[in-house]
């Protein structure tokens, strides 16, 4: 399938930013699945000030919001072919161990929710993927899809007692519940085109898990299915704060404000 | 006659004749009157004081700063004995250097099953961020303090290994300059190598570690916490002897690609970055986002190869006190030579076997905390109280893998000045080492750490140790 994908970001500001900084990963890699056509990333109100791949192999931009702007605005645009694999990603490469992704992290911890949201499926699945699209299951039943209930801090943990949440929240719990039955697990952030529409609500996130013989297979909790051809993986990472398309530290005073523009659309 | 007997002292031997290094000394020491030379290191602890070297001791209620006491008496080193001891700290730099570049690139090691993986794998030190990482000139650890002990006439053990920011070489230069105010004559009768030529080597060591694609002024800063950290009399001394500029967090921002800092002139690009603020607080927007010391997006300019850290972050995966026990294994994976200095047997207390064993023997060993360091929370059995040995079973029992366990090693004695004449007390050595493309360079003497208490095996300054000027000799 063809893809061609239309994304802003724009953070308006209460008060001039004397200085701020964003990091950028909105630059997906032609890879198993997806074939980068051509794309092209741009800042209003900010420059690159330099670039680099990080660990995880994701393109990374360091951007510096120009001195005393009101608003940083983000476009990201271009095309992407992609094939339906059922979620299958390929092997692990590059330096980063798998053992990595068995670690815990602050928004991904093993805390009581998480265990008991895992409670029973090894004993109750002998498949791999059967188990684990159970996980996803359990999980969204737990905490259905709201928005508003959840902020972009909220660890797993959290998302379980708020009782609802987002993509974000479903991939760290996911990610969390992975990793105590054993599995390797990272988030993945990336666009996704809902069927019903062009407009998206904004950047979506699901998880992969390591299989054993087959390598990463993503899981959408929030869908309950594993990606197709409809999904452009972006950036992964243990957890958001790995991957999340911008994260940003500015100095000065006031508010800002977000507001998000995505189309995703079949060509 | 007291235990003392058992220890090897390093003027005297085990008799009363002064060993070779000391004979000179000894001669001249015996012409002296205690009582004036008393009176002088009294001049000399003033002078410490006006000229500003102190040091905060943690834990202590008042919080004030306090001055390392200094002792007048050299520890005087021979030349063959240093040469053997440069040997073995050099082997052991570029050990612990490729042990991190393989840490962080493919984990031979890990592999080979030499080092066990869940040792990197649940450490709090490993920096997954580094993975991949290619730091200018292949240089992790630019700066290496290599904590010695001696034993006896030829046994050398190293006790650990401070491969993120060793501090303390102000010490070592400022006990020098002391030592040569107050006593001239003694500089003319023996053959001291010089110690001044540090700030010089350091600056050159780090200026032989540029990013590939330098700015034209090569700049070199020291960065540093600030005025409330223990160590900035150090950090301040070292720029001004390097003659580099001394910066903090909030003087540097990301310009044109690069870490700059702010001057009259506008902003300036720095090359290489000596600093001396841990990786958590390194950079708020890839580590510790409440940090208001470090550098926003320092780190992705690291990456991006526009700058040097030095020492690069992640280095304190080999200083670890559980990584320790597997160094000559290390030493032996990289160089495919056997370690030229010793390893303290080590038991690492999570293993269950060794925890049994350490549990029964509290009395006699030393345990320490996996990520201590300044002497802060360790056990002396031997000088334990009961209470104390009780209150750290229970803390061992309940945390068996923060711990590991050493033998009381028979320290070194050198004796100090007291207003009774000399008496022995015990020491170690920290030199310093360090570390560029264009090889080791080790600075003859380092900072003698001693214990001022009589039988104290506790050398560190937060603990009430002291310290000594360090004299390596040119052999005749």
């Amino acid at each position: 399938m063809r893809l061609t994908i239309n994304y802003t970001s724009t953070y308006q500001f209460d008060e001039p930013v004397h200085y701020g900084l964003q990091q950028i990963r909105l630059t997906p890699k032609s890879r198993i699945g997806q074939e980068v056509l051509d794309w092209d990333v741009r800042i209003d109100q900010g420059r690159v000030e330099t670039q680099f791949s990080d660990h995880h192999a994701n393109e990374v931009s360091l951007v510096s919001i120009a001195a005393d702007a009101m608003a940083v605005k983000v476009t990201a645009r271009g095309t992407v072919e992609t094939q339906d694999l059922n979620g299958v990603v390929g092997r692990q490469k590059g330096f980063v161990p798998l053992w990595l992704f068995q670690r815990s992290t602050d928004l991904t911890r093993a805390s009581l929710n998480v265990r008991n949201i895992a409670k029973g499926l090894k004993d109750a699945h002998d498949d791999d993927i059967a188990l684990l699209h159970a996980l996803s299951e359990r999980i969204l039943s737990a905490v259905p899809y709201r928005i508003g209930a959840t902020d972009a801090a909220t660890t797993a943990d959290g998302a379980i007692e708020s009782g609802a949440g987002v993509c974000q929240d479903h991939a760290h719990i996911f990610i969390a519940a992975a990793r105590a039955m054993g599995y390797p697990a990272r988030y993945v952030s990336g666009f996704l085109m809902m069927n019903d529409t062009d407009h998206q609500e904004a950047t979506h996130a699901w998880a992969e898990a390591h299989i054993d013989g087959i390598g990463w297979v993503g899981f959408d909790v929030s869908n309950g299915i594993s990606p197709d051809d409809r999904y452009v993986r972006i950036a992964t990472g243990l957890d958001y704060r790995d991957a999340a398309p911008i994260s940003g530290l500015r100095f000065g005073s006031g508010d800002e404000r977000l507001s998000v523009d995505l189309i995703v659309a079949q060509q | 006659m007291s235990d003392e007997t058992q220890f090897f002292d390093e003027m005297f031997g085990s008799g009363t004749d002064a060993r070779a290094p000391y004979k000179r000394y000894s001669d001249w020491f015996s012409n002296e009157d205690p009582k004036g030379l008393m009176k002088e290191a009294k001049e000399a602890e003033s002078f410490f004081r006006r000229t500003g070297i102190t040091f905060n001791v943690y834990g202590q209620a008042d919080a004030e700063e306090r001055l390392i006491p200094f002792d007048i008496v050299p520890r005087i080193i021979s030349g063959k004995e240093w040469a053997r001891l440069a040997k073995g700290v050099e082997q052991r730099v570029r050990a612990i250097n490729a042990f991190l570049h393989d840490i962080y690139h493919r984990q031979e090691i890990l592999r080979a099953g030499r080092v066990p993986k869940e040792l990197i794998a649940r450490n709090e030190a490993f920096l997954p961020l580094m993975m991949g990482v290619e730091p200018p000139g292949g240089i992790y650890t630019h700066i290496v303090g290599v904590d010695l002990v001696r034993t006896s006439e030829n046994e050398f053990f190293v006790l650990e290994d401070n491969a993120r920011t060793p501090s303390g070489v102000s010490y070592m230069l400022e006990n020098r300059e002391m030592m040569l105010q107050m006593f001239p004559e003694l500089f003319g009768k023996m053959k001291v190598q010089p110690v001044s030529g540090y700030p010089t080597a350091l600056r050159s060591s780090l200026a032989a570690t540029m990013p590939p694609d330098p700015s034209p002024d090569q700049t070199v800063a020291i960065l540093t916490p600030g005025i409330h950290n223990s160590a900035y009399f150090e950090h301040a001394f070292l720029a001004d002897h390097m003659g580099v500029e001394l910066v903090e967090g909030s003087d540097l921002r990301v310009v044109d690609g690069r870490i700059a800092m702010r001057t009259t002139k506008g902003y300036k690009p720095i090359d290489v970055i000596y600093r001396r603020v841990d990786d958590e607080y390194l950079d708020p927007l890839n580590f510790n986002p409440d940090s208001l010391l470090g550098v926003p997006g320092i780190f992705d300019v690291y990456r991006a190869g526009r700058i040097t850290i030095a020492n690069a972050p992640g280095t304190g995966i080999a200083d670890d006190k559980a990584i320790y026990s597997y160094m000559p294994d290390i030493v032996e994976f990289y160089t495919g030579e056997k370690a030229i200095l010793q390893n303290v047997p080590t038991w690492r207390c999570s293993d269950p076997e060794a925890l049994a064993y350490v549990l029964d023997h509290l009395d006699e060993l030393v345990v320490k905390e996996v990520h201590g360091s300044g002497g802060y929370g360790m056990l002396v059995g031997p000088a334990a109280s009961k209470r104390e040995l009780a209150q750290f079973r229970a803390k061992l029992e309940a945390k068996p893998e923060g711990y590991i366990a050493q033998p009381t090693l028979a320290l070194s004695t050198v004796p100090i000045l007291t207003k009774a004449g000399l008496a022995p007390r015990h020491v170690d050595l920290r030199p310093f080492a360090l570390f560029s493309p264009e090889g080791v360079t080790l600075t003859p003497g380092g900072l003698t750490r001693v214990a001022l208490k009589a039988g104290s095996l506790v050398v560190n300054s937060s603990q009430g140790g002291g310290t000594k000027d360090t004299w390596v000799l040119e052999d005749d």
